[in-house]
């Protein structure tokens, strides 16, 4: 990667962020806050490491990708739309009747491999996926992004035991470590303590890395040996709620709040976005 | 020759799978219970046991269903549809993904286990969801036949078995069309239907019956959803009077089903023996049958009451 690539990928996290605040306010709903903290690793993926075609959705040997945390669904839909998967038009048809932009991402979307909602059903999701690549022999690699808040929910757990008795080496998850959920911080609610010695008490690969810092996904991205028969991966990002809006940063509020006009100007004059 | 379906089932599991490479098994720990010991051992790379983690298990089974396989997961009937209810609903119901879910040691017939093992509302619930099909077999070459009729029908399937050894009522090389009934025997004043192991109660009240001068028709309704509406209408047209006898609630069960269809016609007349709104025990399941009024003489009564 040259700095320029990193540029690009920086400029694409950008534009996920600027979609994210436009597709929540014109929806008059939506969660900016978990979808601001996971733009630079969507970008990451769906801009550079991914092999994927988005002429070919369903083409066997793609990577695959589930957002288990599907709240950020604004933030993946629009990597998924500026990848090319269908028109960045269409993102204003956000939680409307008249998409399938759900509030919560469905198969029935285009370039979605699974749908998410309900929390901590995706790692589970991604191991079965990361089985069925090595069953039949194929190459790609499986991605997943899980919250914080959402590792409270036991499946996560049964999930992490299943990757790791499965030797899934071609399995990769994120954690969108952001450090706050819905009432509070995760300290406050439900206390994760060394959630990274968590993961590597329970036999993944753990790689602390700062979620905002495109060179340190990267390096994290390339660092994983493509062996499907090998050890599962947690990148644990560090990340801030809201990154990149000043008055949404590291703050329950913006959770699952919509920007008033004024708010809205306000964040899209920071991202550098149009109002529209 | 008599065996229980859950082990009908395991046995086509392991014939499908040699035909077939896409059927895997993904299970809970629970492996010796639904036979698939012989299984495990031809295909240990398509068996995969999630541990004590039923979520997990169809999570996983989903996720193998999106590469193209069709995987058998298998566990408890009360906790395939309860324990794991949020995951059957959102993770395979919602993508309508080719999954058969096997709910094994249903009803009360569980047994000894006890109220907390023994699933008297999972058909209410599997039921109710959105493009989930229901069957629950009465006999072992019954059971073949909806094991591989589940297996390629689209979209996801509940496969609701019993624990207990049944006798065969039906000819090697019968179908079992989902969405069907099977008639066992003809009459005019009453229509039994039943499902699993009471349909072998349904004939044994039948044959009481027809001693007191009653003719019944005995309906095996193993295909719970879709239903076989046309075999009730005809019940109704024929017979005038309906009993439907599960062990289950009769909440929401093939006497909710049929209840509904009764109501559209607004013609027919119908009595609902089952489990009235009241958790299992532990027993044996004979001793357990009587005392929750699931024994053919409970359904001579049930008949009866409603000639008048």
């Amino acid at each position: 990667m040259t700095p320029a690539d990193i540029g690009y990928l920086e400029r694409m996290a950008k534009q996920i962020r600027i979609d994210t605040i436009d597709q929540v306010y014109h929806a008059n709903s939506g969660h900016p806050g978990g979808s601001l903290s996971a733009a630079d690793i969507l970008a990451a993926l769906y801009f550079y490491k991914m092999t994927i075609d988005p002429q070919r959705p369903d083409w066997a040997d793609r990577d695959r990708f589930i957002l288990s945390k599907g709240h950020a669904s604004p933030a993946y839909y629009s990597a998924l739309a500026r990848r090319g998967y269908f028109d960045p038009a269409r993102l204003r048809d956000f939680r409307s009747v008249r998409d399938y932009l759900e509030g919560a991402p469905s198969t029935k979307l285009t370039g979605v491999d699974m749908s998410a909602g309900p929390l901590g059903q995706g790692l589970s999701v991604a191991v079965g996926m990361a089985l069925g690549g090595r069953l039949a022999g194929k190459g790609y690699k499986t991605y997943c992004m899980i919250g914080d808040g959402e590792t409270q929910e036991g499946q996560i757990w049964e999930a992490l035991m299943t990757g790791a008795k499965y030797k899934l080496g071609n399995l990769v998850a994120f954690l969108d470590n952001n450090h706050i959920q819905m009432c509070g911080r995760n300290d406050g609610v439900m206390p994760l303590g060394d959630v990274a010695a968590k993961y590597r008490a329970f036999d993944w690969r753990v790689i602390c890395i700062n979620g905002h810092n495109m060179n340190e996904i990267v390096e994290a991205l390339d660092s994983i040996d493509n062996e499907p028969d090998g050890v599962p991966t947690m990148i644990v990002a560090d990340t801030i709620k809201g990154k990149g809006v000043s008055f949404m940063e590291d703050t329950c509020k913006w959770h699952g709040a919509v920007p008033s006009p004024e708010q809205y100007a306000q964040a899209m004059k920071e991202l550098g976005g149009k109002i529209s | 020759m008599s065996k229980a379906n859950r082990v009908a089932m395991g046995e086509t599991v392991l014939e499908l799978a040699k035909k077939d490479p896409r059927i895997v098994i993904v299970e809970a720990d629970m492996s010796g219970s639904v036979n698939f010991g012989p299984f495990i051992e031809a295909f240990p790379e398509r068996h995969f046991d999630c541990g004590i983690a039923e979520q997990n298990m169809v999570g996983v089974a989903a996720g193998l269903s999106t590469c193209g396989y069709i995987p058998f997961t298998a566990t408890f009937a009360v906790f395939a549809s309860m324990r794991a209810l949020d995951q059957v609903r959102n993770a395979l119901c919602y993508n309508h993904f080719n999954v058969v879910v096997v709910g094994s040691h249903a009803g009360i017939e569980t047994g000894p286990d006890g109220a907390t093992h023994q699933a008297i509302e999972d058909i209410a619930i599997m039921r109710a969801l959105p493009g989930m099909t229901v069957l629950a077999p009465s006999t072992p070459v019954m059971t073949a036949y909806l094991t591989e009729a589940a297996a390629y029908c689209v979209g996801p399937v509940y496969l609701r078995l019993g624990r207990d050894k049944m006798n065969e009522l039906y000819e090697v090389g019968a179908s079992f069309p989902i969405g069907g009934s099977k008639q066992l025997t003809d009459g005019s004043d009453v229509t039994i239907m039943a499902f699993g192991t009471m349909v072998h109660h349904a004939m044994a009240a039948a044959e009481k019956l027809k001693e007191l001068g009653v003719s019944v028709r005995v309906v095996d309704m193993y295909s719970i959803k879709p239903i076989d509406r046309e075999a009730v209408e005809k019940a109704v047209c024929e017979t005038g009077h309906i009993v439907t006898v599960e062990d289950h609630s009769v909440i929401g069960g093939l006497g909710g089903a049929v209840a509904e269809i009764i109501a559209e016609l607004g013609a027919g007349k119908l009595s609902r023996v089952g489990i009235q709104d009241k958790m299992g025990k532990a027993g044996q399941p004979q001793d357990l049958f009587r005392m929750y009024g699931l024994m053919p003489e409970n359904i001579v009564s049930s008949v009866q009451a409603l000639l008048g």
